[in-house]
């Protein structure tokens, strides 16, 4: 059950800078996902650790002790990858035994590890099937049982079910979870699927242009994110820009392009009149309804409204030109509303958060490049 | 008229029958897609339409002419694999022009389509770039906007958004649709995601094993699921063993395993039957109860929960040993229910689907390939 420590790592190719100054502890027994648009250096960060890359700077501890100069096979780690690379002339028992057989354990000594593996992830049926026999579900889950069976308690996982077809993924990411807690491992997961990321995780890991953004527990990063990009990439989210024409201990008002828009805040109010901040708030607290609400009810044209299964996305054009995207679950749904249609949409005050205005400008804070 | 009419098609590679049989219709500017997963026939689909390959049987009608025996370049089609061929050589203005100009319109007109379809993709800024400087999401929107440029009606994609990061997919493909709106193309969109699908399709056609398994609306084919199998690959579904106890006018009494009963409306299923019951994830609402009351007999243990953002999956372990799963919006969460705690599980008799047993069981119905 190790620790894993990286310091100021830094990784250049070229003129891409890859990591640009990480720091991350993770902690022993942790689920931890690393998620960022193409190109943030979270795939970089991974094979880091690994030891298949070699950083330009900083350091790599697992359990105190320095591994950056050690090569994959002397840290201990287990490495599961996109493309899944199983062995195609051997059968899933000898592939899930690989490991075993090369640390010169003894085929009967093998058997007890493998079987129990093996029923850990409900492959018994597959063991005499080769690798092109097999789903790509069951392969992958095959590649992670020998990544496994050899014993290490470091699970690092870049993009494991990404090559799979969405519903398969879905199912296995529940099981990958539930195994790691089960076999009380550490794990790490790079994956580009933020609805991965916030089912299976104890904490997330937010890169952009190789630095950390901002890391937390996943109902804290969505809820309540710190950072716009956070916001921005976890989940979907409204931007809008206000300026602050009141404010007072109960909560604030803030002009957006002439209407008028209540907050509640929590913690203590430092902002002051005439501010300008940027307003997020989650499509699926909107509410739509055919007449104004209580709180922030603003006037609104439907322009697209589409069918998604367990909801609806609404595309709306609001009176002070703003467009909003809303989700609405189809079990509360009051009244459904088609392209077209006026309508009001309410803004939660509870549901607004609240951000400086980014100096680097908004549309580049926003950006996933 | 059906633009596109497909009669009996079959395609055979050796042994596999890679489309079985397969009869639909798309009217002119309809924005068709098409969901299965890896294998299920759909790029051979594709394909066939395209006169990339021969269907084996059956005839295929493009704008009311059979174009069996008409060549690939003369059938008004265009067709964006999904390892999408770019010219090295050229520039992604050029690349994306070359569509246009090799049918003879004149080459401002050709730039001025160019920007615009470029712009949609977002790489207007990188017209100038050559492919080798692009990432692969970038390069599969240069195939992407190759294909809209071309002028061809029929528009053949092949996940066109596959290789995109999920917030830029999520982006793109309303914007996709849009344009295909605007320019009156007739579109046939494959892809394995279902949200995509049901966002952006008029109508979907759910593919498994190179057999229509549904051709509707992505609302019919969400709330009248004809087959098991699509009720399981669109949406998210609990499927429960049964036999049905009592029927009436009000619906039917159904035993689950353990004798623990439930309530669905659909009366069309014989007392003795055997039969599987769909429910809808989010159509299972559940609420804290006090440990210990076993008299009611539709609880169970929270057994796992997993945060999705939007919603919060809720998997519960009944009293007979069966689990259920439920999803409830974050917004309706008003009370914190945590792993190992009781709870109360309830579901409306309304919003069930009841379907014969399979003959090979259950398992083999849920089967993507």
């Amino acid at each position: 059950m190790p620790e894993i420590r990286a310091e100021g790592l830094r990784k250049q190719y070229g003129k891409v800078t890859a990591l640009n100054g990480v720091d991350l502890t993770i902690k022993d027994g942790e689920y931890l996902t690393i998620v960022g648009p193409s190109g943030c250096g979270k795939t970089t960060l991974i094979k880091s650790i690994a030891g298949i890359i070699q950083p330009d700077a900083g350091e790599i501890k697992i359990n105190g002790g320095l591994v950056t100069p050690l090569p994959i096979e002397d840290r201990g780690v287990g490495y599961v990858f996109q493309e899944i690379a199983l062995f195609p002339h051997m059968n899933v028992y000898d592939n899930v035994s690989y490991g075993l057989m090369v640390k010169g354990v003894s085929p009967p000594e093998r058997m007890g590890p493998v079987e129990e593996m093996l029923h850990m992830m409900n492959l018994e049926g597959y063991v005499s099937l080769y690798p092109r026999e097999l789903s790509g579900g069951a392969r992958q889950k095959t590649a992670i049982s020998r990544a496994l069976t050899s014993g290490s308690t470091l699970l690092l996982l870049d993009e494991p079910l990404g090559a799979l077809d969405l519903k398969v993924r879905t199912v296995l990411r529940y099981e990958l979870r539930k195994l790691v807690k089960d076999l009380g491992l550490t794990a790490i997961h790079v994956t580009h699927d933020q609805e991965e990321a916030l089912s299976v995780s104890d904490r997330i890991v937010i890169m952009k242009g190789g630095k950390i953004i901002e890391v937390g527990p996943p109902l804290q990063l969505y809820l309540r994110p710190k950072e716009i990009f956070t916001a921005k990439f976890l989940g979907e989210a409204n931007f809008m820009t206000g300026e602050i024409t009141e404010a007072k201990d109960t909560g604030i008002s803030i002009d957006v392009n002439g209407s008028k828009l209540n907050a509640i805040l929590s913690g203590e109010v430092t902002l002051k009149k005439g501010e300008v901040r940027v307003i997020a708030i989650r499509p699926e607290f909107l509410d739509l309804s055919p007449k104004p609400r209580k709180g922030n009810s603003w006037a609104c044209d439907i322009v697209g409204a589409s069918f998604v299964g367990d909801s609806m996305r609404y595309e709306v054009h609001a009176e002070n030109g703003v467009t909003l995207l809303i989700k609405t679950p189809i079990a509360g749904v009051e009244s459904s509303f088609k392209a077209g249609d006026k309508a009001f949409v309410t803004l939660p005050e509870e549901n607004l958060i609240l951000y400086e205005l980014p100096e680097e400008g908004l549309e580049k804070t926003l950006s996933l490049e | 008229m059906p633009f596109l009419r497909l009669l009996n098609v079959a395609k055979r590679f050796g042994a596999i029958k890679a489309l079985d049989d397969v009869t639909f219709e798309v009217k002119d500017r309809e924005y068709l897609c098409v969901l299965g997963s890896t294998g299920s026939g759909k790029t051979t689909l594709l394909r066939s339409i395209a006169g990339i390959l021969k269907p084996d049987e059956g005839e295929v009608y493009i704008d009311g002419e059979k174009a069996n025996d008409i060549a690939t370049e003369e059938r008004n089609t265009v067709y964006v694999p999904q390892n999408y061929a770019l010219f090295p050589h050229m520039t992604v203005l050029e690349n994306v022009m070359f569509g246009p100009l090799a049918k003879e319109i004149d080459k401002k007109t050709a730039e001025e389509t160019a920007m615009r379809v470029l712009k949609l993709v977002r790489l207007d800024k990188r017209a100038d770039a050559y492919p080798n400087e692009l990432s692969g999401g970038m390069q599969q929107r240069v195939a992407l906007a190759r294909g809209l440029a071309s002028g061809a009606k029929l528009l053949l994609l092949d996940e066109p958004l596959g290789a995109l990061d999920v917030r830029l997919r999520i982006e793109l493909r309303t914007e996709l649709k849009k344009l295909a709106k605007e320019s009156g193309f007739t579109v046939i969109h494959v892809t394995h995601d279902q949200e995509e699908a049901m966002t952006i399709g008029d109508r979907l056609l759910v593919l498994r094993r190179g057999h229509i398994q549904q051709h509707g609306t992505p609302y019919h084919v969400y709330n009248r699921p004809e087959r098991i199998f699509v009720a399981n690959f669109v949406g998210n579904t609990n499927f429960l063993e049964a036999i049905v106890e009592s029927r009436s006018k009000e619906g039917s009494i159904l035993r689950l395993r353990e004798g623990l009963k439930i309530r669905v409306q659909d009366p069309s299923f014989e007392p003795g039957e055997a039969v599987i019951v769909a429910i809808r994830e989010e159509n299972v609402s559940i609420t804290p109860e006090p440990r210990g009351d076993e008299i009611n007999r539709r609880s169970g243990e929270v057994t796992a929960v997993y945060f999705l953002g939007s919603f919060t999956r809720y998997v519960v372990k009944l009293t007979n040993g069966d689990e259920i799963a439920s999803r409830t919006p974050v917004k309706e969460a008003k009370v914190e229910i945590n792993q190992g705690d009781w709870v109360s599980v309830n579901f409306d008799p309304g919003n069930t689907h009841i379907y014969e047993y399979p003959t090979l069981g259950l398992p083999s119905e849920l089967e993507a390939s």
